[in-house]
């Protein structure tokens, strides 16, 4: 398990790496559904306000 | 018949449907995908003659870099069929695209890095490779900026389309102009990162990587697509039931 | 107004689109030379940049001539940027840009000649005030020839792609950033050329290969950019 951490020294190379990969995957799972939440909350607002106009 | 199918794209409630509907159908396969590739790429594959343990970078740097011209690719063609068909739910996969590609060159830009350093001895080097990697993340930027300036949605559809498509030209004028002043200054060489051959135990996990994290843009896009859709769309009525549920 | 123009229109299109575009030259530069001192400022932007690197890296000229072909480039580079805001800012303001398009002749054409004013008060200055920043620098008089040559191509796709660049940006406030972000990367192979060009004058050899390069982008820009502006000028016209 240790020698598979280590990466046979190369181990402050490559985990930073696969690090930030995962964290860009993830950043752009959150940042995708936060700005969906947005648009459907904005779409919400419209109707509702247009709505009250008719 | 094949005529329907195209018209029914441009329609964005039903994009909306349809994204709403097939994002776990690549999102699921997406995450297999990864995950197989990683328990490829770290356990079964041997290290490299060369660069041992190392080389295990590829499997998420080869992938980040791949997403980075794929995407702007995606980006391109789409703004390139909204401008010249005037299709909105053109404009929104364009839209949709721009942040996906601009944080993969980022990831791109820093594995390369984080490679660089063990492999190359720096961080850093102005080589072609890396030159027009980050030139392309200015490209990714340059389009955002320029659709968050412009306050009218259809004006910044537009107007973005126009600078996508102004710098797909750009992107192999790039890779050109920079080949040939490396022959010019005589830049040091750069390393290849595709081995002509790599065995097939290496070479399956990056197969396997490269295609989830295609497979993972779908699913990303079409998520995007559908608040973008959204956002295109007025008082449509079809948007009741739709942002009901 | 542009005196002729209605006029032109029923003369034949090919001619009058010619003569529409030499009167939206003429105009140009006319307006230009009104306001002279406007002129200078890019200029003066040129040779301040070009004065920084002496005084913030070394004074002395072995090895400010080692870094001048890149100085001069970008300073040049910079200077072209700054000039681009007088592109289409004083007729997006009046109206005459919306007169240029609802006019029915070519908007391109019309770009074209904008922009080839616009090179002929910032791109060709500039390319004979290179050569004074770069004795400064150290730079042999015999590259004098050479640098001029070299900047004035290059300047002119500089020009051009800085135009599209403009076009999208119209109108808005406080764009320089964000036009500076869309037109330097694109101006980039002109940037490597150039700066290689005007080393080889420095070393004294022949800059023909780098020179026709530009002159390649020059071309590439001319068939491409004045379409891609006047899209963006009729976009953001909208």
């Amino acid at each position: 398990m240790s020698d598979f951490l280590a990466m046979g020294g190369y181990a402050a190379f490559v985990w930073p790496a696969y690090a930030v990969t995962f964290a860009v995957v993830v950043l752009n799972i959150v940042w995708a559904r936060r700005t969906l939440a947005r648009s459907l909350a904005e779409a919400r607002r419209r109707l509702s306000v247009s709505g009250e106009r008719s | 018949m094949t005529w329907t199918w195209f018209h029914r794209l441009g329609s964005p409630p039903y994009v909306y449907a349809l994204a709403a509907r097939l994002t776990p159908w690549f999102a699921w396969p997406a995450a297999v995908l990864i995950l197989a590739g990683l328990w490829g790429g770290l356990m079964l594959a041997p290290p490299d003659y060369q660069q041992g343990e190392g080389f295990r970078i590829i499997y998420v740097h080869a992938p980040s870099a791949w997403m980075s011209l794929m995407v702007y690719t995606t980006m391109a063609v789409a703004a390139a069929v909204g401008l010249i068909w005037r299709i909105k739910v053109a404009h929104a996969v364009a839209a949709s695209c721009a942040p996906i590609g601009a944080s993969f060159t980022f990831a791109a830009l820093v594995t390369g890095a984080l490679w660089g350093e063990p492999m190359w001895g720096t961080y850093w080097e102005w080589d072609p490779r890396l030159t027009s990697e980050l030139i392309l993340l200015f490209l990714y930027l340059g389009y955002m900026g320029l659709r968050a300036g412009i306050e009218d949605p259809q004006r910044a559809d537009r107007a973005g389309a126009v600078l996508a498509i102004v710098g797909v030209v750009n992107v192999p004028i790039i890779h050109y102009s920079v080949t040939w002043w490396n022959s010019l200054h005589q830049a040091p060489s750069v390393m290849s990162l595709a081995k002509p051959k790599m065995p097939l135990s290496m070479l399956t996990p990056l197969l396997l990587m490269l295609l989830g994290f295609t497979l993972f843009f779908v699913a990303v896009l079409l998520v995007r697509l559908r608040g973008e859709v959204l956002s295109r769309e007025r008082t449509a009525s079809w948007m009741r039931e739709a942002v009901a549920r | 107004m542009v005196p002729g123009f209605a006029a032109t229109a029923t003369t034949g299109a090919a001619a009058s689109a010619l003569e529409a575009a030499r009167l939206a030259l003429l105009r140009d530069l006319r307006l230009a030379f009104r306001k002279r001192g406007q002129l200078v400022q890019p200029l003066a932007f040129f040779v301040l940049v070009t004065m920084l690197f002496p005084l913030a890296v070394s004074p002395e000229l072995s090895r400010l001539r080692e870094l001048a072909p890149g100085v001069l480039w970008v300073a040049a580079l910079l200077a072209s940027q700054l000039a681009l805001e007088f592109l289409f800012r004083d007729d997006a303001y009046d109206g005459t840009l919306e007169q240029y398009a609802l006019s029915g002749q070519p908007l391109t054409g019309l770009m074209f000649a904008k922009t080839t004013a616009h090179w002929l008060l910032t791109g060709l200055p500039l390319a004979l005030v290179a050569p004074l920043a770069g004795l400064s620098l150290g730079v042999p008089a015999a590259a004098i020839p050479g640098i001029i040559i070299s900047v004035a191509v290059g300047s002119v796709a500089l020009s051009l792609i800085g135009s599209i660049g403009a076009a999208l940006t119209l109108g808005m406030k406080r764009s320089g950033a964000l036009l500076a972000l869309l037109t330097l990367p694109l101006s980039l192979p002109v940037l490597i050329f150039g700066a290689r060009a005007t080393q080889l004058a420095i070393n004294g050899a022949s800059l023909l290969a780098p020179l026709e390069l530009l002159g390649a982008l020059a071309v590439l820009g001319v068939t491409l950019a004045p379409l891609a502006a006047a899209a963006a000028v009729r976009i953001s016209l909208e």
